[in-house]
């Protein structure tokens, strides 16, 4: 599968190792705008740097157009420079050009979250593939109950997408904690690992779909303090990372159980992958 | 005191708790109120209050001549603060700082502690109590040292 | 059902090659039956046979003149379906812009000579994993069309062999265009031929035949039966999915783990593992860029990394991955066994580790 051309838009430095592409399509050399993207919130592009290689990147822009009918112009890449490739992705700047292929994937259950109280569970760079939903749910705040978003990074400085944070703490219609796990100093927010949070928020265990996304262990911790409050496992879901070569089911890198990540993940009910979610060297 | 009755059974902490056992402690706690940057407890002093907080958000710290002060948790609305006061020898290990302004209902610790040893239930049921909130923790704590955000490679 | 004689065997050949197709089928090299290209007959390995058992595999001499005369070696089908080394696309600077340069590949018309029951199922499963699910491999399905698939009943099995256990063999019953059963007796060497498709009989009207006899059809299941009699591995495949999924703790693991050297041999020789890993390469004026992809192998410590450290990186959790998806996982995946009994996991391991073996430990001490 050949990767379409794109040109970068945009760079955003936001913590000292995570920054955001925007990403436009590009047709023989010259940008495509109109043209547009179209995904769905939780899925992946494939991004390639020219002879460097090609990683999997959650998609972390809004999939939902201002304008109807009008597909977002931009895909939105948020990653931690922690590879060879995204290293030197973090080295790009506005019109230099890298190959996308997608997107791929599941995606969150947007649809049977409608009526429902909404809690999304972040750790770290895990808060990317959440964006996309969160602006979906915002976008259409008024097919869902409550909407809080838990997000726990390991220290202020480690937190992503700070001034968009505090633009939706702000808001009334979306409840926002965020913790740290170690701070000093000017910090006056929360201390504290994210599942500390849970139950400290309001919401109706029985009506709730949670949305988690980050290290394996936050979420496994998560998911029982979740269980805790009464949130059946069959209204949890999660996001998985695997190695990942060709993102559509032909290498087996990123096979978890009988699941393929890149093509039955990354997003998947919980109850769905339970007897292999927490074994160990799976 | 009759006041701070509808407080204590509201908060999480007693849920549930009998109310021959509520008549008995309501005597050992008082209402109180801190203000932010106030120090509610320093390192090294006396343990003999147990919070209830009722609203605002206090820090637990530890001050570090290099880093300065360190926090190790924040805590606010519906949880506690403090056990020192049920264990010898008594001292406070940190340091708590209000960072919002806080409510919180205290109770006399050497008061609680006589009122334990007169009544081994109702000592029973609030070791059960505070010893579930130590769990969670100390549960917390393993968790914050593993540093699951950092690069590990 | 038809017969050809031994003679006309050539004749078939010729055909096939007359037609465009480039035969491959097996043949000796470096004292293995291997499959590489045939330009007659007298490149089979007339004569000879195989002794396989648990990391051992013996080439002898037969006492007949025997086609056909021995089981599978360490090549398989995939080797020629799905390359073990493949250069997907090429790409070009161009200023600040880049370009990927694709070319129309030309492939050449392969017949498969000599395909086994248990091979047609491990195309089959292929199938499923690379042209009948939500994405199509192009590589793959270019080759596949284009393959004319003459297919051998086998007339013995090795000491490696299970393919009744995964009711995959010994006889063919789908999947060729060709399928031959050799029958050898003093003075008379024959084959039957079933036709499997309409390009399998316009082919075979061109190859002197007649219509088989009762006797020989009789022949035919003689064969069979006799081959799936002397399998030399049974696996008992009941409710074989949950017994692994109930055993991903099961301490054999670390006892195959103790004895497992984590080579990867069992995932190269298997015909139906298709795992592959994609390598990115410039040169060296940092111009032209390639992106390869390879066969990998669930056995190396590379191949399940995520940064910070691999996810198996104990060679027992590679051996599990690798067994549980090969008899329960791929299931799930592809609704069929990943595993067809053709042994050559089993032959190829050079520890003798034996798939079959390791079931029936987890099964008999659950």
């Amino acid at each position: 599968m050949l990767p379409d051309l794109y040109r970068v838009q945009r760079v955003r430095q936001e913590t000292h190792d995570t920054f955001t592409l925007e990403l436009e399509p590009m047709s023989g050399g010259q940008q495509v705008a109109a043209k547009g993207v179209s995904f769905a919130a939780g899925q992946f592009n494939m991004l390639y740097i020219f002879g460097v290689g090609e990683v999997p990147i959650s998609i972390s822009g809004n999939p939902t157009p201002r304008k109807v009918r009008v597909s977002p112009p931009r895909f939105v890449h948020t990653t931690r420079a922690v590879g060879t490739v995204t290293k030197a992705m973090g080295k790009l700047k506005r019109g230099d050009v890298l190959g996308v292929r997608g997107p791929f994937g599941s995606h969150w259950p947007m649809e049977e979250a409608v009526g429902k109280d909404i809690v999304m569970v972040a750790g770290g760079i895990g808060l990317a593939p959440l964006r996309p939903a969160l602006y979906q749910f915002l976008s259409q705040r008024e097919n869902y109950n409550r909407i809080i978003l838990l997000y726990g990074t390991r220290s202020p400085a480690d937190i992503l997408y700070r001034r968009e944070l505090e633009q939706w703490r702000a808001r009334f219609d979306l409840e926002v904690q965020v913790t740290v796990d170690q701070a000093m100093g000017a910090w006056h927010g929360n201390v504290g690992v994210v599942t500390t949070l849970i139950p400290r928020v309001s919401f109706d265990p029985l009506r709730t779909i949670a949305l988690i996304c980050g290290p394996e262990i936050m979420m496994r911790f998560t998911i029982l303090e979740l269980q805790k409050r009464g949130v059946g496992k069959e209204n949890i879901f999660i996001s998985m990372e695997r190695n990942m070569k060709c993102a559509i089911g032909f290498c087996g890198h990123c096979q978890f159980g009988p699941t393929f990540i890149c093509k039955d993940g990354p997003v998947f009910r919980y109850d769905r992958i339970q007897e292999w979610f927490g074994k160990r060297e799976i | 005191m009759q006041t701070l009755e509808p407080i204590l059974v509201e908060h999480p902490f007693f849920k549930d708790l009998e109310p021959r056992y509520l008549q008995l402690i309501i005597g050992c706690a008082s209402n109180v109120r801190f203000d932010s940057g106030q120090f509610i407890f320093r390192e090294g002093e006396k343990a003999n209050q147990f919070y209830l907080l009722r609203q605002g958000k206090v820090a637990l710290e530890v001050f570090s001549p290099e880093r300065g002060a360190i926090t190790l948790q924040t805590l606010g609305e519906g949880e506690v603060l403090g056990w020192s006061w049920l264990f010898p020898p008594y001292r406070w290990h940190f340091d708590a700082r209000v960072l919002e302004p806080l409510r919180a209902i205290a109770f006399d610790g050497e008061c609680l502690r006589t009122k334990c040893e007169e009544d081994h239930d109702l000592g029973y049921e609030l070791v059960k109590r505070v010893a579930h909130i130590v769990i969670q923790r100390l549960q917390a704590t393993r968790l914050q040292l593993l540093d699951i955000y950092g690069l590990h490679s | 059902m038809q017969i050809i004689d031994r003679n006309s065997l050539d004749i078939l050949f010729d055909t096939l090659k007359r037609r465009g197709f480039n035969l491959v089928g097996p043949t000796i090299r470096d004292g293995a039956i291997v499959y590489d290209r045939l330009t007659s007959t007298a490149d089979l390995p007339i004569g000879w046979t195989d002794e396989q058992n648990g990391g051992t595999y013996r080439l002898k001499k037969r006492a007949d003149v025997a086609v056909f005369g021995y089981t599978v070696g360490p090549h398989s089908w995939k080797k020629l379906l799905y390359p073990s080394v493949q250069r997907l696309w090429r790409a070009k600077r161009d200023g600040e812009n880049f370009q990927f340069i694709t070319e129309d590949e030309e492939v050449s018309k392969f017949a498969f000579i000599g395909v086994r029951s248990c091979e047609l199922h491990a195309i089959a499963i292929q199938d499923k994993v690379f042209i009948n699910g939500k994405y199509i491999d192009p590589v793959y399905k270019l080759r596949r069309e284009n393959v004319f698939i003459v297919t051998v009943n086998c007339g013995k099995a090795s000491g490696t062999c299970f393919c009744v256990s995964m009711n995959t063999g010994p006889r063919a019953t789908f999947g060729f265009d060709l399928a031959l059963t050799e029958i050898l007796e003093d003075n008379h060497h024959r084959f039957t031929v079933e036709v499997g498709t309409e390009r399998g009989a316009e082919i075979l009207r061109e190859v002197p035949h007649r219509e088989a006899d009762e006797e020989e059809k009789a022949k035919v299941e003689d064969i069979v039966a006799k081959t799936a009699r002397q399998m030399g591995r049974t696996l008992d495949t009941t409710d074989i999915k949950d017994l692994l999924y109930r055993n991903y703790e099961h301490p054999r693991w670390d006892e195959v783990a103790s004895r497992c050297l984590t080579c990867g041999n069992c995932t190269l020789v298997c015909p139906t593992c298709f795992c592959t890993t994609v390598e990115d390469v410039t040169d060296l004026t940092g111009e032209h860029a390639e992106r390869w992809r390879k066969w990998d192998s669930c056995f190396t410590m590379d191949f399940s990394y995520i940064h910070g450290g691999s996810i198996r990186s104990s060679s027992k959790a590679r051996y599990r991955q690798w067994m549980t998806h090969k008899l329960a996982t791929w299931i799930d995946q592809f609704g069929t066994s990943g595993c067809v009994g053709c042994g050559r996991c089993i032959t190829w391991c050079p520890v003798a580790i034996d798939i079959t073996e390791e079931v029936r430990a987890i099964r008999g001490k659950e």
